[in-house]
């Protein structure tokens, strides 16, 4: 039976390696056929903004791999809306991440479900198995 | 029980690793079973044989390899973690035309999938990071 | 269902605990290790945040108290584990989140 996967994002991307290798982790798990969900909370916010170009810094930009996570069917993608917030963010500010439901003639879907901290908790509780990095 | 660790800081710098390996030995203490632990980001320096801590430190490394030893451990280290960081064993000094290998005994190389296996094999899934 | 969320930063240098805070559920349990103990001892700044986390049961590794030398300033309320107190409680919840 499938098991609640959670990978929390907490940090920013670039300054430190955490973000691409939770990518990373996330992409090798999708083949596991889990229940995955991933939460963006505190500086994890910044993970998916739009417009990120690394070219200056030396760095792969990977930000274009959140927009195919959907291919990979993992489209729970908890943002925290009290992080956003609190950073002077909004979903505008964030890459459109969709996917498409196979079960309902390839529709595209958000995949990003703007929750309160206090939803967040309880999509927290109901986890198996919490990646953190 | 059957608990699996993942391990995200190397030794010495922050003291993820010392706490896995309290954890660790009292886990198994109690009777209880380490299914796997999962060295990925730094963890991965975990693993060098290379290491010299001075004589009145501890050995990270060593430890690890002890409780491998004794219990018969599954330490497993990221590949694609390790080789961003320099870590190889003597198999990917060959296949990668390296001069050098510095993973210790008891230690094996393997893919990111083994993290997920571990999350999915066992009871309850423990990291330790900064 | 009941979380255990492990706290390994000092409160003072990271919102680590803050956000840990923010996210524990009624009836889950915070287990402070490392440079997290700080956040169980006495006078200081935080210390109103544990009394007023109601429902949260807050435990704190005795290892990590004892080895920064602020066993004696440990705030009321917080229960002292061991390692075996540590692997008790990662078997008594459900799943853990490390809040790194």
């Amino acid at each position: 039976m499938a098991k609640k996967f959670m990978y929390i994002n907490r940090k920013a991307p670039y300054g430190t390696v955490y973000a691409l290798e939770s990518l990373e982790v996330v992409l090798i798990g999708a083949a596991f056929d889990q229940d995955v969900s991933l939460a963006f909370i505190g500086d994890g916010v910044y993970q998916l903004t739009k417009g990120q170009n690394t070219k200056a810094i030396g760095q792969k930009n990977f930000s274009p791999v959140y927009m195919a996570l959907g291919d990979y069917d993992v489209n729970k993608i908890y943002v925290e809306k009290e992080s956003l917030e609190e950073r002077g963010l909004s979903l505008e500010d964030l890459q459109h991440l969709v996917w498409e439901d196979e079960d309902n003639d390839y529709e595209e879907k958000d995949s990003i479900r703007l929750v309160s901290r206090a939803e967040l908790t309880d999509v927290l509780d109901e986890q198996e198995v919490i990646l953190s990095f | 029980m059957k608990f699996s660790l993942q391990i995200n800081e190397g030794p010495y710098q922050h003291q993820a690793a010392d706490s896995a390996i309290q954890f660790t030995k009292a886990a198994l203490a109690k009777g209880h079973e380490i299914f796997r632990v999962f060295f990925y980001h730094d963890g991965v320096n975990n693993a060098t044989r290379l290491a010299i801590p001075p004589q009145d430190d501890r050995n990270i490394t060593a430890e690890w390899v002890a409780l491998q030893k004794e219990h018969n451990l599954d330490l497993v280290v990221c590949i694609a973690a390790a080789q961003r960081r320099g870590l190889i064993d003597e198999d990917e000094m060959t296949r990668q035309g390296k001069d050098a290998n510095n993973i210790s005994e008891g230690f094996r190389i393997s893919g990111l999938g083994q993290l997920i296996e571990a999350g999915i094999e066992a009871d309850r899934l423990i990291v330790f990071g900064a | 269902m009941a979380l255990l969320h492990t706290v390994n930063k000092s409160p003072f240098e990271s919102n680590t605990f803050d956000a840990c805070l923010g996210l524990a559920k009624s009836g889950s349990t915070v287990l402070l290790i490392e440079d997290g103990v700080y956040a169980a001892t006495t006078g200081n700044s935080v210390a109103d945040k544990i009394k007023n986390a109601a429902g949260i049961n807050f435990c704190v590794l005795g290892p990590d108290l004892q080895a920064r030398g602020v066993e004696e300033k440990l705030a009321e309320g917080i229960k002292v584990v061991d390692y075996e107190g540590f692997v008790d409680l990662v078997a008594e919840h459900d799943a853990v989140q490390a809040w790194l």
